[in-house]
Parts: C-alpha cells; sequence; structure tokens
C-alpha cells in the first residue's frame, strides 16, 4: 500500500535513484500522481477531466500522422483525405478516429465544465484553475474551426466563409481583419493553408495550457462532491491505487462508447455535404456548424444585429471568465444548495435548446425560442447567481468528509 | 449516474436528429441492402453487376476519380479480368518523347474520366455537370436509399395527376424547365439527367441469369447503388470487422477494470 506521507520515496532501482537524484522527476510522479492526497467521495463525474486529456492525446496522435498524408491544397485537400481512407495502411482508422474524437472531446470537456458549474470548482480558491479551463475550451474551439475546414468540403469551406466573415461586424476594422485572416479577398488557398498551420500548432498550446491547469489543481487540490476542504488524511486517499483504477474503469467505458461510434457510425455528427468537394459557387441549403457549436451558432443568430449577435456569442464564453465573481454564494457543492440546484439543470435544459435551435433553419418559431434561450443564458450568469448567493439559505454542511462518506455507507 | 447519461445520450440523439434530418422531402423508397446495419457486409455479386451497369451506362458521363482499376481486384475480380478492363481504356499520359499521347489503361490507373474537364462536360451536357460518383452514397442524407429512389423516380410531368402533384407539394407556379426531367426526388424535382436505366437495359452474364437475377429496372438500380456503395467506402467491411474485435476487447478490458477498482476501494467503503 502507498503512504499518505510526504518527504523522498525509497526507490529500489539504483537507475531511478541516479536519476532521481538529479533530475526529481520520480519523486515528482510519486507526490503528483502516486500518494497525491484525493478527497475520498469523489464520483464519476471528476473522471472526465482525465477522459478529456487522453482524448486530447488520441487527437495529436491520430492527427500527427494524418498530417504526414494530408494535403494542404484546395485541388487536392478533399482528394487526399479520401486516398488517407483507401490507400494509406489503416488510414480509415486514424482518420475517423480523429474526426470522431473531436466530438468525444467536446463531450468529454462540456460534462467536465457543467460537473464544475454543478460542484462549484469555480469558486475560492480554484478562480484561476477555472479561468485556465475556460481559455482551453476557447483554444479547443479555433483549433476545432480550423480542422473542420482541412478536409475541404462544402461544409469545410462555408462554414469557414460565414465564421471568418463574423469579424467583418467588428466597427472600422472589421474588413480589413477578414482579408488578413483569409490571406486574400475570400476563403481560398492561402486560408486553407494558414489554417492548416495553426490547426497543427494550436493543439500544443492547448497542452501548455493543460499542464498549468493541471499544476494549479495541483496547488489548490480538488474540489468534491461535499465542496468542503478536507480536513486531515481520513478525508483523503493517495491518487494510486484508488483513482488510477476509478478513472481507468471510467476511461475505458468511455472510449467503448468513442469505438462504437467509430466503428459503426463514423459518419453520425457529420454532414453529408462534407463529402462534396468545396465549390464557392454552389451555397449549401442550410449551413450548420458541428453540433458542440450550435448553442454558440443560436445565440450568434438570435440577435438581430450582426455586431450584436458577434457579442453574444463571444460574450456567452465571456461570463464564464468572471463567473467566479458572478455567483456570490459561498457553498460551493448544489448539494447544499436547494434553489441552485433546480436552476442549474434549467441552465442544462437551456443550452440543450439552443443547441435545438442551432441546427434548424431561423425561421418561425426557432427564432423567438432561441432569442428567450439566449436571454436566458445570460440572465442565469449576470442576474440569477448574484442573487441567488444572497437569498438562498444553504443546507447545513457536514462536518468532514470522512464523517460524510462512512455515515452513507453505513446505511 | 447512469440514467442521468443515458438521458444526456438520448438528449444528444433528439438535438442531433433535426440537422440531419434535411434533404428530399418525399419520403424514399424502402429497399433493403447487405451491406447496411453494425454488421452489414457488401454482396460482391451484386457490386459486379453494378459494375457493369456503371461501365455500360454511367460511365459515358460521370467519372469515378476516386477509385483505381486495381481496386476492382477487391470485388473479386480476376488479375487477368482488371488488366483486360483497364486496357479497354486510352490514358492521356507523356510518352518516352515527352509529348501528350494517348496508351492503354493499367490496373494502377484511376478510372478515366469520360471528359476532360468540367468545361468540356458542361458542352456536352446542355450546360449539366454530371458530378463525380465516387462518394455519392455518402454525399447524400440515407445515400443509398436515395440514389435507388432517383433511380426509379422518374416520371412524365405532363401525365401527373392533380392528386399527385397535391401529394409532392409541388409549388402553384411550378414549371419543368427546357432539357430538365421531372424527378419525384431530386430537390426541386427537376434534373438534368435524362432517365438512365430502363428494364431489360443490360444483359447480364450467364451466371446471373441462371441465379435467377432479373434486369429489371429496380433491380439495375439496386445493383448500381451497391456498386457505388462499395465505391465511397471500399473499407467498410474491414472497418466493422475492426470494430467487433476493438469493442470486445474494449468491453473485457473495462470489465477487469471494474473488477480490479472494486478490490482496490473495498476496504475504503
Amino acid at each position: 500500500m502507498a503512504s499518505t506521507q510526504g518527504g523522498p520515496p525509497a526507490f529500489n532501482n539504483a537507475v531511478v535513484r541516479w536519476i532521481d537524484k538529479r533530475l526529481p522527476i520520480f519523486t515528482f510522479m510519486h507526490h503528483e500522481y502516486g500518494v497525491f492526497p484525493t478527497p475520498r467521495n469523489f464520483n464519476y463525474w471528476w473522471s472526465f477531466g482525465g477522459i478529456a486529456m487522453v482524448m486530447l492525446i488520441i487527437m495529436i496522435v491520430t492527427g500527427i500522422v494524418l498530417a504526414m498524408n494530408y494535403t494542404p491544397h484546395i485541388d487536392f485537400a478533399h482528394d487526399s483525405v479520401q486516398r488517407i481512407h483507401r490507400d494509406v495502411n489503416h488510414g480509415w482508422l486514424v482518420q475517423y478516429l480523429h474526426m470522431n474524437g473531436a466530438s468525444f472531446f467536446f463531450i468529454a470537456v462540456f460534462i467536465h465544465i457543467f460537473r464544475g458549474l454543478y460542484y462549484g470548482s469555480y469558486k475560492n480558491p480554484r478562480e484561476l484553475l477555472w479561468i485556465l479551463g475556460v481559455t482551453i475550451l476557447l483554444l479547443m474551439m479555433a483549433t476545432a474551426f480550423m480542422g473542420y475546414v482541412l478536409p475541404w468540403g462544402q461544409m469545410s469551406f462555408w462554414g469557414a466563409t460565414v465564421i471568418t466573415n463574423l469579424f467583418s461586424a467588428i466597427p472600422v476594422i472589421g474588413p480589413d481583419i477578414v482579408t488578413f485572416l483569409w490571406g486574400g479577398f475570400s476563403v481560398d488557398n492561402p486560408t486553407l493553408n494558414r489554417f492548416f498551420s495553426l490547426h497543427f500548432v494550436l493543439p500544443f498550446v492547448i497542452v501548455g495550457v493543460v499542464v498549468l491547469h493541471v499544476a494549479a489543481m495541483h496547488v489548490a487540490g480538488s474540489n468534491n462532491p461535499l465542496g468542503i476542504d478536507p480536513k486531515g488524511p481520513q478525508d483523503t486517499l493517495p491518487f494510486s491505487p484508488y483513482y488510477v483504477t476509478k478513472d481507468g474503469f471510467s476511461l475505458l467505458a468511455f472510449l467503448t462508447i468513442f469505438a462504437i461510434f467509430v466503428f459503426f457510425a463514423p459518419d453520425f455528427f457529420g454532414e453529408p455535404d462534407n463529402y462534396i468537394k468545396a465549390n464557392p459557387l454552389v451555397t449549401p441549403p442550410h449551413i450548420v456548424p458541428e453540433w458542440y457549436f450550435l448553442p454558440f451558432y443560436a445565440i450568434l443568430r438570435a440577435v438581430p444585429d450582426k455586431l450584436g449577435g458577434v457579442l453574444a456569442m463571444f460574450g456567452a464564453i465571456a461570463v464564464l471568465y468572471i463567473l467566479p465573481w458572478l455567483d456570490t454564494a459561498r457553498v460551493r457543492s448544489a448539494r447544499f444548495r436547494p434553489i441552485y440546484k433546480w436552476f442549474f439543470w434549467v441552465l442544462v435544459l437551456d443550452c440543450f435548446i439552443l443547441g435545438y435551435c442551432g441546427a434548424n433553419p431561423p425561421e418561425g418559431y426557432f427564432v423567438p425560442l432561441s432569442q428567450v434561450a439566449t436571454l436566458y443564458y445570460f440572465f442565469h450568469f449576470l442576474i440569477l447567481l448574484p442573487v441567488l448567493g444572497k437569498l438562498e439559505r444553504p443546507l447545513p454542511l457536514p462536518n468532514s468528509i470522512a464523517e460524510s462518506v462512512l455515515k452513507k455507507s453505513a446505511i | 449516474m447512469r440514467k442521468l447519461l443515458a438521458a444526456a445520450a438520448v438528449a444528444l440523439a433528439a438535438l442531433s436528429a433535426p440537422a440531419f434530418a434535411e434533404g428530399p422531402k418525399v419520403k424514399l423508397l424502402d429497399v433493403k441492402f447487405s451491406f447496411e446495419g453494425p454488421f452489414g457486409t457488401y454482396d460482391y455479386k451484386a457490386v459486379q453487376r453494378g459494375f457493369q451497369v456503371y461501365k455500360e451506362v454511367c460511365a459515358a458521363c460521370h467519372s469515378l476519380s476516386l477509385v483505381a482499376y486495381r481496386n476492382l481486384r477487391d470485388i473479386g475480380l480476376s488479375e487477368a479480368a482488371v488488366k483486360a478492363i483497364a486496357a479497354e481504356v486510352q490514358i492521356r499520359d507523356l510518352n518516352d518523347a515527352g509529348e501528350m499521347a494517348e496508351r492503354p489503361g493499367r490496373p494502377a490507373d484511376r478510372f478515366r474520366a469520360p471528359f476532360a474537364n468540367e468545361a468540356a462536360a458542361r458542352a456536352a451536357n446542355n450546360g449539366a455537370y454530371p458530378p463525380d460518383l465516387s462518394l455519392m452514397v455518402k454525399a447524400r442524407l440515407d445515400g443509398a436509399r436515395y440514389l435507388y429512389s432517383l433511380m426509379l423516380g422518374y416520371e412524365d410531368y405532363a401525365k401527373l395527376t392533380d392528386a399527385q402533384k397535391k401529394e409532392l407539394k409541388l409549388a402553384a407556379d411550378f414549371k419543368l424547365q427546357p432539357n430538365m426531367q421531372f424527378n419525384k426526388y431530386f430537390p426541386g424535382f427537376q434534373i438534368a439527367m435524362v432517365k438512365p436505366l430502363n428494364d431489360g437495359q443490360i444483359a447480364y452474364n450467364e451466371e446471373a441469369t441462371t441465379a435467377g437475377i432479373k434486369n429489371d429496372l429496380p433491380q439495375l438500380a439496386k445493383d448500381l447503388t451497391h456498386f457505388l456503395a462499395w465505391a465511397s467506402e471500399p473499407k467498410m467491411e474491414e472497418r466493422k470487422r475492426t470494430g467487433v474485435k476493438a469493442v470486445i476487447f474494449l468491453l473485457i478490458l473495462s470489465g477487469l477494470f471494474y473488477a480490479v477498482k472494486r478490490k482496490v476501494w473495498a476496504d475504503v467503503h
């Protein structure tokens, strides 16, 4: 059994001892992943951070292999993806893993974020940890958007056209920014080339921010479902073997679902139109972004003014940055916040409604529906959270994690 | 937690459904293909017949640029047959003197396109551009059923009754443009392609006829769709076979990890 004490561990292997004396990477791993004191009461929602990390690694590894075989040129890009499918050994597997991996990366990250919202993981002393996380989301969105352009299908091209054009809403310098982004006067070969370059490099920036995110977590320690701080060794468990096995199980269960989509429904999340080579002269009847952008797309279209829509869309992320100061409640976990608990689920529902609106053409009842849902989204963060923290009377908190866990198992 | 996950999955599916539910408003014909479902495989006899239909009819106008003659080995043709099929066409290539010249096709060549470029294709087809068929089944919603329905969906517009027009929800000001055909499954109902397949148009070989395969329109359309489904994803069977192994492996490993987790956690609960 691993010890929960600090101090340098005694390594049996002489080589390990030699290296560790000069560069204490083994001591580091032992402290941060071996005996790292982790709250003993995590539920499975706490697995999704690690799952997201594995998805990032899968995306980088498959992406590097794809880049070896892909041709970033408007005349060849679409066919080169198909050549990967047909002529590269297991290229179909690598491409489908990467294509569906994006969706599953976002699924893991969205669950991870909503877990943080429910259990108040963004509150003191984890504000910076949360802000780094929102930055990762923003970087992921930029990376995913540019990656979707690379196969140079109809949705790639028209998605790129619509989204880059958003920047033209910025007063005065907007049109120049768009020209700068395109590298010309329309989405064309220079655009594809720079998107390929950025799509390759941004994931490594994400890795960097993930390192900071994890480092900040190891300083503040993990939050937990009760939202109270561990008071001593009786409240924690060493990360290994307890959470290695628990996270390992949830990771494998997640990967199983991922594999089912990759092998049996690889085009489930995709658009048939993207198997048509990009054609600047033919606009598809409905331009829809990938599913993970749909709520943001709905917010963009809900505002009748172009600049207003763009501001609202970016504002939807911006409110997450200031969330730690918007939520005035001192109690972290929604378990002890009887009113917030309900509003959390209303927010989840609101995001699904936004996604539903984003998937449909902006006509008929979708217009008022997306407007109400957009208003509610901002109402939740900007008005409800500050007010609710003052008005709500939280339930009494348990004395310690250990007490709460042992009481539950006694029943 | 499991209930929540299941609910989230259902909600996600319901949410994404409308995004994919566009396309022709008319319900496609109900036809079953052997390659559907998680374990479906290609019927290579049908793929071969479909290749014959493509070669004798579609290839006059439609390219199949992602498929090479050598790929026909995968649908069960012999090496000699593939060589013979490739040699039937003339490919423009550099000769030893460095000049553009025609030479007989080789298995490594991709299917020869019927037109040199888009402009030539449009000039020969009243301004319409016959699209490449390599990915047609993947590039349309419910692609296989759509293609099959399209082949069977030609109607004589002049003979349509008012009731039929109403059923198709045709716009009151609908007008069939010159050189266009009426097809109830094509978006907008007007298609530049003349009815490509008719009953008895292709003479299938003796093996097929003795096996009782007819050469009526539904059979030709079904075989052609089968061939184009294969052309759009030749690695589908490999994908599904690998998937069975991968999912079984992951399930067993998940189970093992769950057992280990239970054992490790037994003393702290």
